[in-house]
C-alpha cells in the first residue's frame, strides 16, 4: 500500500467540522504532486428518491424537506413548484409573494447561521461561535439576533421554524391575516440594521487571495434577485428553461462518495450559490443590499470563494429589506391554496436554497401517484467545484505541513456552505501523500 | 466522572442518519445559547465546533438513527463514553422517514438512487437508538420543540429525570382552544394518537396533524382508522399516514401493516 511508501503522504480530515452533515477529506500526495484530492461524503444514504416512489404528490414537500435541517423552505419550494407544473396550475399572486417572504425568512436564518457560527470563526481564528463570542460579544450577539429575526419569521408564516407545517400544493393550509404579518415587522427593520452592520463589518475581514474561472449557474428573473422563480443562467451567457436542466447537466457516481456528482455534458464544474447568484443579478438586489455591495467594493463579478461571506451578508440586507417591501404591500390571497387535481404527467422546478440552485423533478400518474422522482442538491453539484478549488490550494503547497494543509483544505470547503445531509446522495477529507 | 466543583458538566451533540434539523435546534436557542455555555462545556459538537474533545462526556445528545454497520458500532462507542445518554428526534426515537426502507426491499432502493449500488453499504432496516442501546431518556419530534429541548437539558443537568405529557395531542389541542379539524372540518388527523408536545401546530393552521412527535402513550390506532376512513380515506391512504415520520414506532408501524393487508 501506497500509506508504507515513504514518498507517499496521505492527509485526512475525518470528520468536517461546521458543515451540516458528516462529510470528510482525503488528499493525497506522491513525490510533492497531488495525486488525489476527494471530497467524502459518508453521510448514510437515506434513498429519498426511492421511498418517495408510491407516495402522494402533495406528500413530496414535507417528506423532502426533512433532507435538510437547515434549509427545508428550499425544499417545500421546489416541490411545490414542481408538483404545480405537473398538475398544470399556477396559485394567485398573493400565495407567490408569500412564498418569497417565507423564503426570506430561510435565507436569513441560514446565512445568519453560516456567517456567524459556521464560516467567520475561520476568519477570527476561532474554533467556534461561542468562543469568539468572550472576544467579540457585539458580533456574536448581533448574528443570533439576525438569525432568530430570522427564524421568528419562518415560524410566523411557516407554523415553526425546522420543518415548516404550513405549505401545500396548491399555496398554504392557511394564510396569516394582514395585522398577524405587520406584529414582526419591527423585527425585520431592526434585522435589516444589524445585516447592514454585518456586511460592513465582514467587508473588512482578511481574505485569502485566491481566484478562479468559474462557470455559475444560477436562477435569473427580469424582476427579482432569483428565489423562486426565473429561468437557468449560466456565466457564460447561456440561457435556458429549468425544464431543460438535465439536458445540460448530468449527474456521474464516484464509488468514494455517497453524493451523486454534477457536470455539464461537456465535463465542465459548475459553481452554483451566493457568487454565482450575485454574478447574474447584482442589478436587482434591493437599494440597501446594492450599497451594501458598492460599500464593499464588489462592483462586478466576484470569483474569490472566501467573499462569498460578504455576498451572503448582502444577500441578508437584500433578505430583509424584501420582506419589509412584501409585508407592507401584503394582501391574504382569496383564497390560501387553490384545489389542485393531478393529472398525469412530469414537473420540475428550481428555486435558490440560501447555498444555491435546488432542483426538483417528479413524474406522477393520473392519481398522483409518485412514480418517479429526481433532487439535485446544490452541495452535490458544487462538490466537484469544491475538489478542485483543493487542487488548487494544495498544489502549490505540498510541503506545507499536515496540519496547515488540513486548515487550509476545510476553510476552502466551508466557503461553499456544504449541506452534505442534503448532497448524500454526497461528502468525507484524508490525505495520503507518497 | 460527575463534575465537581467549578468544573462544568461536558456535553456531547452526535449525529447519526438525520436531517440534521433537531441538533440546529440547539443553535436556534440564540437567547439561550450563550448563557447554556456558561454552565455547560461543550466538549464535541462538529457542526458548531472545531474543537472535539475526547470523552468521557456527561451527557450525550444524540440525533439521528442507525443505518449503517458503522453506525451500529459507533453509537456503542457514544454509549460506552457517556454517563447519561438523550436521544432527539423521531429518528433516534423511530427510525425517521428512512425507516421507509424497512418496509421495501434495500437493494431496489440502492439502485433507484445509483448507479454503482454495489458500492453502497447501507443496513436494510433504519433502527432507534433504543434498539441498539440504553437510553436515558427520548425527546420526541420531527423535529423536536425547542422548548422541550430546554426543560430536558436543565433536568439532565441537575440530575433529575425529564417528565414529558405523553397523552395525545388532542388535549394540547383542546386547551389552545382550537376547533376541532376533524369533527368541524371533516380533516383526517393524527392527534389522536400522536404525542403532545408540537403546540398543536397544524390544527391550528386548519391542517390535521401528521404524526411527527410519534404514537402517544395509550394510542389506539384500532379506533381511530375506521374514522379516517369515514372522512374518506382508503387503505393505502392509511398505510401512507401512519408511514412517515415514525414508521417504525411500534404502534403505527402495526397500523400501517394492518392496512397494507386490506
Amino acid at each position: 500500500m501506497s500509506e508504507t511508501d515513504p514518498r507517499t503522504r496521505t492527509i485526512q480530515v475525518d470528520y468536517l467540522a461546521r458543515v451540516e452533515g458528516e462529510g470528510a477529506m482525503h488528499l493525497r500526495i506522491k513525490d510533492d504532486s497531488v495525486e488525489a484530492i476527494e471530497l467524502r461524503i459518508f453521510e448514510p444514504p437515506r434513498y429519498f428518491e426511492a421511498l418517495l416512489v408510491g407516495r402522494d404528490f402533495r406528500e413530496a414537500p414535507d417528506i423532502t424537506a426533512r433532507i435538510c435541517g437547515i434549509c427545508p423552505v428550499a425544499y417545500l419550494m421546489s416541490a411545490v413548484h414542481a408538483m404545480e407544473a405537473a398538475c398544470g396550475v399556477t396559485p394567485e399572486p398573493a400565495v407567490h409573494q408569500l412564498r418569497r417572504l417565507l423564503y426570506c425568512g430561510e435565507w436569513i436564518e441560514s446565512h445568519g447561521l453560516h456567517i456567524h457560527m459556521l464560516h467567520l470563526p475561520d476568519f477570527l481564528g476561532y474554533h467556534d461561535a461561542i468562543e469568539a463570542a468572550k472576544d467579540h460579544p457585539e458580533v456574536v450577539r448581533r448574528g443570533l439576533r439576525l438569525k432568530q429575526a430570522g427564524n421568528a419569521l419562518v415560524e410566523l408564516i411557516g407554523g415553526r421554524e425546522i420543518h415548516p407545517i404550513n405549505v401545500r400544493v396548491g399555496g398554504f393550509y392557511r394564510a396569516p391575516k394582514r395585522d398577524e404579518l405587520l406584529v414582526i415587522r419591527p423585527r425585520i427593520e431592526a434585522a435589516l440594521q444589524d445585516a447592514i452592520e454585518t456586511a460592513d463589518f465582514v467587508a473588512q475581514l482578511p481574505f485569502p487571495e485566491f481566484e478562479r474561472a468559474y462557470l455559475f449557474v444560477a436562477l435569473q428573473h427580469p424582476d427579482h434577485y432569483p428565489m423562486n422563480l426565473g429561468q437557468l443562467a449560466f456565466s457564460d451567457g447561456r440561457t435556458l428553461a429549468v425544464e431543460r436542466f438535465e439536458d445540460v447537466l448530468v449527474e456521474t457516481h464516484a464509488p468514494y462518495s455517497h453524493a451523486l456528482q454534477t457536470r455539464t455534458r461537456e465535463g465542465q464544474a459548475v459553481h452554483m450559490g451566493p457568487l454565482a447568484r450575485f454574478a447574474m443579478n447584482r442589478d436587482r438586489l434591493s437599494p440597501a443590499a446594492q450599497a451594501a455591495a458598492n460599500r464593499a467594493g464588489l462592483t462586478r463579478v466576484c470569483h474569490n470563494p472566501y467573499a462569498s461571506i460578504v455576498i451572503r451578508a448582502i444577500e441578508v440586507v437584500h433578505a430583509c429589506e424584501t420582506a419589509l417591501q412584501l409585508i407592507d404591500g401584503y394582501q391574504p390571497p382569496a383564497q390560501p391554496a387553490i384545489d389542485v387535481s393531478p393529472r398525469a404527467g412530469e414537473g420540475c422546478a428550481a428555486t435558490e436554497a440560501p447555498r444555491g440552485l435546488l432542483y426538483h423533478h417528479y413524474r406522477i400518474d393520473d392519481a398522483g401517484r409518485i412514480e418517479s422522482a429526481q433532487i439535485i442538491p446544490p452541495t452535490a453539484v458544487n462538490q466537484v467545484t469544491i475538489e478542485e478549488d483543493l487542487y488548487q490550494h494544495v498544489a502549490p503547497q505540498v510541503h506545507a505541513s499536515d496540519e496547515e494543509l488540513r486548515n487550509l483544505c476545510e476553510r476552502a470547503i466551508r466557503n461553499y456552505d456544504p449541506c452534505i445531509s442534503c448532497a448524500t446522495h454526497f461528502l468525507d477529507l484524508r490525505v495520503e501523500r507518497a | 466522572m460527575p463534575p465537581t466543583g467549578t468544573e462544568r458538566p461536558r456535553l456531547a451533540v452526535w449525529k447519526f442518519a438525520s436531517c440534521d434539523g433537531c441538533q440546529l435546534t440547539l443553535l436556534d436557542c440564540e437567547d439561550e445559547l450563550l448563557a447554556l455555555t456558561d454552565r455547560v462545556e461543550i466538549a464535541y459538537f462538529p457542526e458548531a465546533s472545531s474543537r472535539m474533545l475526547d470523552g468521557p462526556y456527561d451527557l450525550s445528545l444524540v440525533e439521528g438513527s442507525i443505518t449503517t454497520a458503522e453506525e451500529a458500532e459507533r453509537i456503542q462507542d457514544v454509549r460506552r463514553q457517556s454517563k447519561q445518554l438523550i436521544t432527539i428526534g423521531a429518528c433516534a426515537s423511530a427510525g425517521g422517514i428512512q425507516a421507509l426502507r424497512n418496509f421495501a426491499d434495500i437493494e431496489s432502493f440502492k439502485r433507484t438512487v445509483y448507479a454503482q449500488p454495489d458500492t453502497i453499504e447501507s443496513l436494510a432496516t433504519s433502527t432507534p437508538i433504543a434498539s441498539q442501546v440504553p437510553v436515558d431518556f427520548e425527546l420526541r419530534g420531527c423535529p423536536i420543540n425547542k422548548s422541550q429541548l430546554l426543560y430536558v437539558l436543565n433536568q439532565a443537568l441537575f440530575g433529575q429525570r425529564p417528565t414529558l405529557p405523553t397523552h395525545s395531542l388532542c388535549g394540547e389541542c383542546k386547551r389552545a382552544g382550537v376547533t376541532c379539524v376533524m369533527v368541524a372540518g371533516g380533516t383526517p388527523c393524527l392527534g389522536p394518537v400522536t404525542q403532545a408536545g408540537c403546540g398543536a401546530l397544524c390544527p391550528r393552521h386548519n391542517r390535521g396533524c401528521y404524526g411527527c412527535f410519534g404514537p402517544s402513550e395509550t394510542a389506539n390506532t384500532q379506533a381511530l382508522s375506521p374514522h379516517l376512513e369515514r372522512l374518506g380515506m382508503d387503505p393505502p391512504a392509511l398505510v401512507r399516514i401512519y408511514r412517515t415520520f415514525n414508521a417504525a414506532a411500534p404502534q403505527f408501524q402495526a397500523e400501517s401493516q394492518a392496512h397494507e393487508r386490506d
